[in-house]
């Protein structure tokens, strides 16, 4: 440097006058209550953290819808939807413990870093007690990790990863949606039943971390029955055109495609494998098949013919015929004109379950609310009795097996269901080794 | 001061004046009012500009003085992102280590980045960093799982060895990054009538390295290295021509920001313990070539006002959904409102990227040197007028 003319005594007196700086914000230091953003007024705001933009957009547009109706519902307008089939009845529908419920939205934009901005901004700009929505594993893992620092309730959205409740489960942190075992476990005894017991499997992965939980979980529960895995490739997940991969599986000798692909992969994957004519081979003396672990409508209606008769496991879908479903779709129907996705219904469920625990518990400290939604058993919503697991905080509930429809009656009635797989076939240990390595540490209340 | 010259003093005291008192005037509004949504003052989005300022004036060293556009700045981001996160997971929680390797990572993987892009120049040096920035975010996304946490990206756990002690906080949950005892998130409240005054530690911290980031670009504008920077910018054939070879200066140049990339992603890794891989692509680079030519390329405070622009609007313009924007307009009758909300919805929430594609493109066209020509142009209005008064009040005795 050619004017450098720093002193030893002008850079201490600078230091001083910095460190005094930084120190002073300490001084003011002041708690206000208990835990992070009490609602001291006549509402309480909920964070709805949803992918308004990216991959899963209309996952993220139906999610909004529902929360949108959830929180009519607790003000006690509209027709209350499942309020009347949900077996607590502690919500009045005067809002939560009296206050009117208020809400703020935020884009994920799919994106963990995004999700987490906008999360934080909601706990420390809009005051939001619970963080709510998204529609990816890496984002649900990421803002409940936040949500755990944060000392404020996350009751995630769809999200089908093992980790979720997995390793990387919290304490803070909620799942109602269902998971990769749990559709591994429900789907393997179905195809069996109908494809036979001695078929030799090829796996196309999308190449992230729900993919490999995917594709461990069905391959684990497929071999349990006799399957073969012959392959298991990753794709990756930027990929929109996948005839690359198609071509070599035919010459693996397989007999049966699992397509480990979500979103917009999965109508590519599985348009791709279609125009081959993967369907009509026949191999091994058996005609081909192809295997969708999870499935949504949204994804069915993008796949268009393609899906028929291709197996998969659901959350929840639109025609159950019970009266928590079946009161939903209604209000949902009345609402918006159509019925709603398997991702509004987690996150309209999740809203509910939320409220009721902050009611039976008196109080939105998270403490309280994590007690109350521990071991918590309800029905009415949808899947039948459901637990709420202590050990894993992961909902424990009947699993859809559906199917494409071959003719569908309206772009909505897609998928048709083929069995409904009792929880009990579903149920893991905690410590299985699919969710092993987690721990949820304790309970944060923040501030 | 400290070896600047007064135009450059000033303008640092304006900077540092200006991020101390941040708090009070990026809260301009009362909580209670309905323009509480304009208000940026909360911790995490202050972090984030003056993080992003960092980034900027890093990459402003290249590109501002050597005419070298980069399109993979990103990755060097991430990669201070991950190596900070390593050093909480295996360390300690203080941030002082994990700043610094995560400063040394980035130095490193921009010298060899660097090393190969820099052969050529123009549009194939923009394409080759592209290239190289795309590669790490595949890797970082996919194959490099167990080093970067894939999709998830790499967070902290229970279990972490964090050799230097912190295993976990007093109540048994994974400990918060802080300095000496002192939490990043540590926050204090300043309540005057109305108004609510946040003072976050974690962003003064960050504050005072941007300062001194700030002030070391200064230097390097005025220093030699700096003229050769330019020189390479304006003509560097001639340079050739005259026996300098330019390779060790833009080298040079790309480390140093490359690693200024690198301590904005040690610090954000600092300020919220999480790496993720989308913080290497291409949009990422992307967007910060926006925030430097928003700003204005080549000057000193342009990146910094380019990155606080994008950061705000993609902070509080994508939160204003269509519940609010009724609340606004509530005044018109029902069927003026509808329409009005109709016409702005487009440009909100969602819609944030247009806003700002239309605000880029304003100022591409009628501000080509960025907001920081906009400031001198109404800086020259009010000085023009000045002197014509002086002019009239020296000719009238004259009469």
């Amino acid at each position: 440097m050619s004017k450098g003319n720093l002193t030893r005594r002008g850079v201490l007196k600078t230091g001083a006058v910095a460190g005094a700086g930084l120190a002073v914000p300490t001084y003011l230091s002041a708690q206000e209550s208990g835990f992070t953003n009490a609602p001291t007024g006549s509402t309480v705001t909920l964070g709805f953290n949803v992918p308004q933009s990216g991959p899963y957009a209309d996952e993220g547009a139906d999610e909004l819808r529902a929360y949108e109706l959830a929180v009519e519902h607790l003000n006690g307008e509209g027709d209350g939807g499942m309020l009347n089939t949900f077996s607590s009845k502690a919500l009045q529908g005067n809002g939560i413990l009296g206050k009117k419920v208020d809400y703020v939205t935020g884009d994920t934009q799919t994106k963990s870093d995004a999700a987490r901005a906008s999360a934080k901004s909601m706990i420390e700009k809009d005051g939001a007690v619970m963080i709510t929505g998204g529609s990816s594993s890496g984002v649900a893992v990421a803002v409940q990790a936040l949500c755990q620092e944060a000392g404020v309730i996350f009751m995630s959205g769809l999200t089908h990863s093992n980790d979720t409740t997995g390793k990387d489960r919290r304490a803070n942190g909620f799942r109602h949606f269902f998971n990769s075992y749990m559709s591994g476990a429900a789907l393997a005894p179905v195809l069996a039943a109908n494809y036979g017991t001695d078929r030799k499997a090829y796996h196309l992965t999308a190449d992230y971390n729900w993919g490999y939980t995917t594709e461990e979980a069905v391959k684990s529960s497929t071999e349990a029955l006799g399957w073969e895995t012959v392959a298991a490739v990753k794709t990756p997940l930027t990929q929109t055109d996948f005839s690359s991969y198609i071509a070599p599986v035919l010459q693996s000798g397989a007999d049966t495609l699992i397509l480990n692909h979500y979103g917009g992969n999965m109508v590519n994957s599985l348009t791709n494998a279609v125009q081959f004519g993967l369907r009509d081979k026949q191999v091994n003396g058996k005609d081909f098949q192809i295997v969708v672990p999870l499935y949504s409508r949204l994804m069915a209606k993008g796949a268009g013919a393609n899906v028929k008769g291709i197996f998969g496991s659901t959350n929840w879908h639109w025609s159950l015929q019970d009266e928590g479903s079946k009161a939903f779709v209604k209000s949902f129907g009345t609402k918006y004109g159509f019925p709603p996705s398997q991702a509004a219904h987690t996150c309209y469920v999740q809203a509910l379950l939320y409220a009721d625990a902050v009611q039976r518990a008196g109080s939105f400290e998270p403490c309280a609310v994590v007690e109350a939604l521990e071991g918590f058993e309800f029905d009415g919503m949808g899947n039948g009795p459901t637990l709420y697991r202590a050990e894993d905080h992961q909902c424990f509930k009947d699993v859809l097996v559906v199917k494409g429809k071959d003719n569908p009656s309206s772009e909505f009635d897609l998928l048709e269901i083929v069995e409904v797989t009792p929880v009990d076939q579903v149920t893991y240990a905690p410590d299985h080794p699919q969710f092993a390595g987690g721990a949820l540490g304790t309970c944060n209340n923040g501030a | 001061m400290f070896g600047l010259d007064k135009k450059d003093a000033s303008l640092l005291l304006v900077v540092a004046a200006l991020v101390v008192f941040a708090p009070f005037f990026l809260n301009p509004f009362p909580e209670a009012s309905g323009w509480a949504q304009f208000n940026a003052g909360y911790p995490d989005l202050m972090q984030r500009f003056v993080i992003f300022g960092i980034f900027a004036i890093g990459f402003n060293i290249l590109f501002g003085l050597t005419g070298y556009l980069s399109f993979g700045h990103a990755a060097f981001l991430g990669v201070g992102s991950y190596a900070a996160v390593w050093m909480f997971k295996l360390l300690s929680m203080n941030v002082i280590p994990a700043i610094i390797l995560a400063v040394i990572a980035a130095g490193v993987f921009a010298l060899i980045i660097g090393y190969v892009s820099l052969r050529r120049s123009g549009i194939y040096f923009s394409i080759l960093t592209l290239a190289f920035a795309q590669m790490s975010f595949a890797l970082a996304y996919s194959v490099l799982t167990p080093i970067t946490g894939g999709e998830t990206g790499l967070q902290l756990a229970l279990d972490d060895p964090r050799i230097l002690g912190g295993l976990s906080s007093s109540d048994g949950n994974i400990p918060v990054p802080g300095l000496f005892g002192l939490e990043m998130r540590d926050s204090s409240k300043l309540v005057l009538g109305g108004w609510v005054f946040t003072f976050n530690f974690g962003y003064y911290f960050s504050a005072l390295i941007m300062l001194l980031s700030f002030y070391l670009s200064i230097r390097i504008f005025r220093s030699p290295f700096g003229m050769m920077l330019r020189a390479v910018k304006s003509n560097q054939q001639r340079l050739n021509y005259t026996g300098v070879n330019p390779r060790p200066y833009t080298l040079a140049a790309f480390v140093i920001s490359g690693m200024y990339a690198g301590l904005a992603g040690g610090l954000m890794a600092s300020m919220d313990p999480l790496a993720g891989a989308e913080r290497m692509f291409w949009t990422a680079s992307g967007e910060v070539v926006l925030m430097t030519i928003l700003g204005g390329v080549g000057t000193l405070i342009g990146p910094v006002l380019g990155a606080g622009m994008i950061k705000y609007m993609e902070n509080i313009i994508s939160k204003i959904n269509s519940d609010i924007l009724h609340t606004w307009f509530a005044f018109l009758p029902d069927g003026l409102e509808d329409a009005v909300v109709a016409m702005i919805y487009p440009f909100i929430g969602k819609g944030w990227h247009l806003t700002l594609g239309i605000v880029f493109m304003l100022v591409v066209i009628f501000l080509p040197g960025g907001l920081v020509e906009g400031g001198q142009r109404l800086a020259g209005l009010f000085r023009r007028k000045k002197t014509d008064e002086s002019k009239t009040a020296t000719t009238e005795p004259a009469e």
